[in-house]
């Protein structure tokens, strides 16, 4: 038999015009000894079997004993021999014998015709096919072997993993342990919530500003397509509007002193209405979308749309239209003017803050930021300036940034970060005290008291159930009011005054001022 | 007046190819930053866009992506390859966790001097507009993190490259397969255009029930 393996050996070795191959694998040398030589069944079924299966298609591949074994498999015993390596071991319980012969003795005459450079090709073609079938089952999207004539190509020298010792910052967003620990202040801070209000159909919008607190003690509160008043001296409750089906308010926001109230609606148009007498004083339009944000300024208005506008009304002239501001290209949802009122800061859903300088004539401000910081990675709704550092703004950015900055609008540097682990919903300060109050979503849904500028944290104040959308303090400063997704408006009463540092303040300052603002707050 | 304006806003296949590369970068580097698979404070900040981008401090991944994206700008100025994607795999299992595909569209552009040959086509697109679309993706692209499963384990990260199939393979690459994802959604971000590339960002990630 060895001078056949040798002639069949030299063959392969003078066909040039193939692929150029290793030695062929020892099944097929076996196979050409068996059918050079005296028919052996056994084997002859293997040969039949894959010569008879297929239409060659031209896609020379390089070792074909794998798939040959497999194709074989395939045709008489789907699962059992292991294919692998260039050995066929036949599963002799499952070879039908009868089939065999039957192939083999028809196709006989063909198959000696056939050289061993074809079975190759046929088979291989046969491994494409199969490859096909399996990225098909398998679910590769748009396989390149399937799809023909791409290659991945990789670089050999990678990039390093992330050292041991690191774990995602992400994972506080998903996995704070509720409550926390919070360190305890130097004073006592009521954790609880001293009081809370059902606020049905609150709108769970990041993007809107439906609360607002005013001097008068007055509370306005947008729920579905209604406002509502809620005194929060007497706790009357009237409602002030109702919205055409599908309309809503988008922002509220009450005028420094009076009963009058501005809310910006979902049309675009902002409206003035008189509180006390329950009627609308008059519509101003300007914005192409919702307006979600509003901030007044004396008898100057400013609203911020979803068009990324912020226009200035003046609310006394019938060309109310003053200037329109176009720094953001998203939805503006925050807009708070200094308490000095020398800037206006303005932050979008662009992530960014534009603080705008008052204009030369006085009235609205220039039409060009004097700052825009775009450090925060995500939409910043959360503005506050600080009472006794009017040059000193807050911003807390949205879940992918989490972030509380503070800024130095005089230069336009940051003064300070912290991350707060939690999407920022709102920002107050304190009038009593040197503290800061935020609003946060998903884990724990808190306001937290921080003490500014160290920021170390002073307390959590739990209690709502879903993320806290908007905050607003009572005019004598001790309360605050938050109103979360969970639709209700918890009260806290964490800035209450030092009964022994207000006696002090008391005696200095004017009662006369004191008296205005300290009314009860049931 | 119109011919000084053409020649000022032109952009041939080659800035095509740069203005992407260039984009790869910062969306790579933002997305290494924003799924938290490296430490932040191996990060520095960095502007582009108009936008404050976060990008890697580490020595190693700065030679990487150099390299990558080196080759990768040669082989788009020739639109040899029509999808990038970035891997992210668990360091330990070798899992794929998620895949971020940049495909690369070859358009026609606007040139007038396109005269059959597909190597010097230009495109009249303005910069300033390219890059504004570029920042929507790159805004979308930190916004992702609201909705993409937490990466709670040690990450790494592979940039593979996918070329027509007579490239040749330069020195130092090799030849890798498809990745798949096991219960893989996938979402598709926005996406922008030279005027000879359109550029698809998709992110593709792991379903955990």
């Amino acid at each position: 038999m060895s001078q056949f393996n040798f002639v069949s050996d030299l063959q392969n070795a003078l066909i040039l015009d193939g692929e150029t191959r290793g030695p062929p694998p020892r099944w097929q040398k076996k196979l050409e000894a068996s059918l050079n030589g005296s028919v052996n069944t056994t084997r002859s079924v293997l040969s039949v079997s894959y010569n008879t299966s297929f239409s060659g298609v031209q896609a020379p591949i390089k070792t074909p004993g794998k798939c040959a074994d497999a194709k074989a498999n395939k045709k008489q015993t789907p699962t059992k021999t292991p294919g692998g390596g260039d050995r066929f071991i036949p599963n002799r319980a499952a070879t039908n014998f009868e089939l065999a012969h039957f192939l083999v003795k028809s196709e006989k005459g063909e198959e000696e015709n056939n050289d061993s450079n074809e079975n190759n090709v046929k088979a291989s073609a046969h491994k494409d096919e199969r490859q096909k079938l399996i990225a098909e089952v398998a679910q590769v999207p748009e396989s390149g072997q399937a799809a023909g004539g791409s290659r991945i190509l990789c670089y050999q020298n990678k990039a390093p993993a992330a050292p041991e010792s690191h774990t995602n910052p992400l994972k506080v967003v998903y996995s704070i342990k509720t409550p926390i620990s919070t360190k305890s202040g130097s004073r006592y801070i009521p954790t609880t919530s001293e009081r809370i209000l059902d606020a049905p159909d609150f709108i769970n919008d990041y993007y809107l500003n439906l609360m607002d607190w005013s001097g008068d003690n007055i509370v306005a509160v947008a729920l579905g397509s209604c406002v509502y008043l809620w005194n929060a001296a007497s706790g009357n409750i009237e409602q002030l509007t109702e919205f055409e089906e599908g309309d809503y308010a988008g922002s509220l926001s009450w005028i420094q002193e009076g009963q009058v109230l501005a809310i910006g609606n979902s049309t675009g148009a902002v409206e003035l209405w008189d509180c006390s007498k329950a009627k609308r004083l008059r519509v101003m339009d300007g914005h192409s979308a919702r307006v979600g944000s509003l901030a007044w300024n004396s008898f100057l208005v400013s609203s911020g749309g979803r068009d990324g506008l912020i226009i200035h009304h003046d609310v006394r002239s019938a060309n109310h239209k003053i200037s329109s501001l176009s720094g953001h290209n998203q939805e503006v949802c925050g807009l708070k003017w200094s308490t000095d009122f020398k800037y206006l800061a303005s932050g979008g859903n662009d992530n960014l803050v534009n603080v705008w300088p008052l204009a030369l004539s006085g009235v609205g401000t220039a039409t060009e930021p004097l700052h825009q910081f775009n450090e925060h990675q995500a939409a910043v709704r959360a503005l506050a300036w600080c009472p006794w550092q009017p040059n000193t703004l807050a911003t807390g950015g949205g879940t992918a940034d989490r972030c509380i900055k503070f800024w130095n609008v005089s230069n336009g540097s940051l003064i300070k970060s912290v991350d707060s682990k939690s999407q920022v919903c709102a920002l107050l300060f304190s009038r009593h005290y040197k503290e800061l109050i935020s609003a946060h979503g998903f884990a724990n849904n808190q306001l937290t008291i921080w003490k500014y500028p160290t920021m170390v944290k002073q307390a959590d104040l739990t209690g709502h159930t879903s993320r806290v959308l908007q905050m607003a303090m009572s005019p004598d400063g001790s309360t605050v009011i938050s109103a979360g997704a969970d639709e209700t408006l918890r009260l806290w009463n964490c800035f209450a005054p030092d009964p022994l540092a207000s006696k002090k303040v008391s005696s200095v300052k004017s009662m006369a001022k004191q008296s205005v603002f300290r009314q009860s707050i049931r | 007046m119109s011919t000084a304006q053409a020649s000022k806003n032109c952009i041939t296949l080659k800035g095509s190819a740069q203005i992407i590369v260039e984009y790869l970068k910062y969306g790579i580097n933002s997305i290494l930053f924003q799924r938290g698979i490296y430490p932040a404070e191996n990060f520095s900040t960095s502007q582009q866009y108009g936008l404050t981008i976060l990008m890697s401090k580490d020595e190693k991944i700065i030679t990487f992506l150099q390299n990558v994206l080196t080759q990768t700008e040669e082989w788009l100025s020739k639109n040899m390859t029509n999808k990038i994607s970035m891997v992210i795999t668990n360091a330990h299992t070798k899992e794929v966790l998620e895949c971020w595909e940049f495909k690369m569209q070859a358009e026609l552009g606007d040139g007038k001097d396109s005269s059959g040959d597909p190597m010097k086509t230009t495109s009249s697109k303005e910069l300033a507009r390219i890059q504004n679309e570029i920042r929507d993706v790159m805004r979308q692209i930190s916004a992702t993190v609201s909705y993409l499963p937490l990466l709670d384990c040690i990450c790494a990260f592979d940039v593979m490259i996918h070329t027509l199939e007579n490239t040749e393979i330069p020195k130092e690459w090799d030849e890798t397969g498809e990745v798949s994802i096991q219960n893989a959604q996938a979402v598709k971000l926005r996406s922008f255009s030279t005027g000879l590339h359109k550029v698809e960002t998709v992110v593709n990630y792991k379903m955990t029930s």
